[in-house]
């Protein structure tokens, strides 16, 4: 477990990825040298099945990534899911209402561990343009559920999509997502 | 029928009207007490008016214009002449209450609970006056200019 914590948290830009782990070559073959964490890190994070959740323009954006100019599949997030007991990661795409954080909450209560949140857009950050004066909207997503990823943008341009969900893969090969963090303390 | 047409088949109904005609459709003003009775005549009689395709109310409260009270907006057409008439019936603010229409045009059941929900208008004999779009348990009538909501608004 140290180990993940002595890395830095490699961003999108810099993303040279490899298996994690030593490899030894030997006469007629090799012998990878690894932690099992870091190998399930390294699955987990390149087949993350996003929820199908938008709530408003945002949704745009993230269908945009969907399909084949930007195309996420490209990056293992191909497997939109339309139930959250398959899904991986929610990607809150749109305003938060009020009558709507109930909902969200229970997707994200219904959705298997490990589960990750990425918050896209300035209405899920914090409200947005209905950040003031208005009796209908969660000011931020964050106040109904955990979120590991924020994105801003109003809304983002679906490459800042891609560099969230690429960060999101990378903070998972750290072990340093909330969940991986939160499972790791009692440990210590 | 264009608007002058339209206005001299409702004067002799309601001698007493007041007309608008600034925008592009004839806009009337019309009494609470003769409301009902005006609606049964524009959807049946000589105007035909079978469509009901905007149903609003707006809020002119004390600090707006020095006005208090509230104005209901129907915006009807016929589907048969091509015609459209704005209707506009003036509410006392402390106590809006005007008969429902959705008896005659549907289509108002869920506007009316839409304007009951955010101005507060109860609207009589209407079939099921609940709230629409906010929770059965909110308190207060959010499109009201006065209406205050320190826990949520942020004000700036």
């Amino acid at each position: 477990m140290e180990h993940n914590k002595k890395k830095e948290i490699e961003t999108a830009s810099q993303g040279n990825e490899q298996f994690p782990g030593e490899v030894h070559d030997l006469p007629g073959g090799g012998v990878v040298i690894s932690s099992f964490n870091e190998i399930i890190n390294w699955a987990r994070s390149n087949s993350l099945w996003p929820l199908t959740f938008a709530t408003s323009c945002c949704g745009i954006e993230m269908m945009s990534v969907a399909s084949s100019k930007y195309d996420f599949s490209r990056f293992g997030f191909e497997v939109a899911r339309a139930t959250p007991r398959q899904a991986d990661v929610i990607i809150i795409a749109g305003t938060i209402v009020n009558k709507m954080a109930p909902v969200l909450k229970r997707l994200y209560d219904q959705m298997a561990d490990p589960k990750y949140v990425i918050a896209m857009g300035a209405c899920a950050i914090s409200g947005g343009p209905f950040f003031y004066n208005t009796y209908s909207v969660v000011k931020g997503a964050d106040h109904v559920i955990p979120v590991d990823v924020y994105i801003p943008g109003c809304p983002p341009r679906p490459e800042a999509l891609l560099h969230a969900l690429i960060t999101l893969q990378q903070k998972i090969k750290s072990g340093l997502t909330r969940e991986q963090i939160r499972v790791e303390k009692p440990q210590s | 029928m264009n608007n002058e047409e339209i206005k001299q088949h409702i004067i002799p109904i309601l001698p007493n009207a007041v007309f608008e005609e600034t925008g592009d459709w004839l806009q009337v003003q019309v009494e609470v007490s003769e409301w009902k009775q005006f609606t049964r005549w524009l959807k049946s009689e000589t105007l035909q008016m079978d469509f009901l395709f905007c149903l609003t109310c707006i809020d002119w409260s004390a600090t707006a214009t020095g006005k208090t009270l509230l104005t209901m907006v129907y915006h009807f057409t016929s589907t048969v002449f091509r015609h459209t008439l704005v209707v506009k019936v003036k509410l006392d603010r402390n106590n809006p209450e005007i008969e429902t229409v959705s008896d005659d045009w549907r289509t108002a059941d869920f506007h009316e609970r839409e304007v009951f929900d955010l101005f507060g208008v109860r609207f009589l004999h209407h079939p099921d006056l609940r709230r629409l779009v906010l929770t059965d348990d909110f308190e207060g009538h959010p499109l009201r200019k006065d209406f205050e909501d320190p826990v949520n608004m942020i004000k700036l």
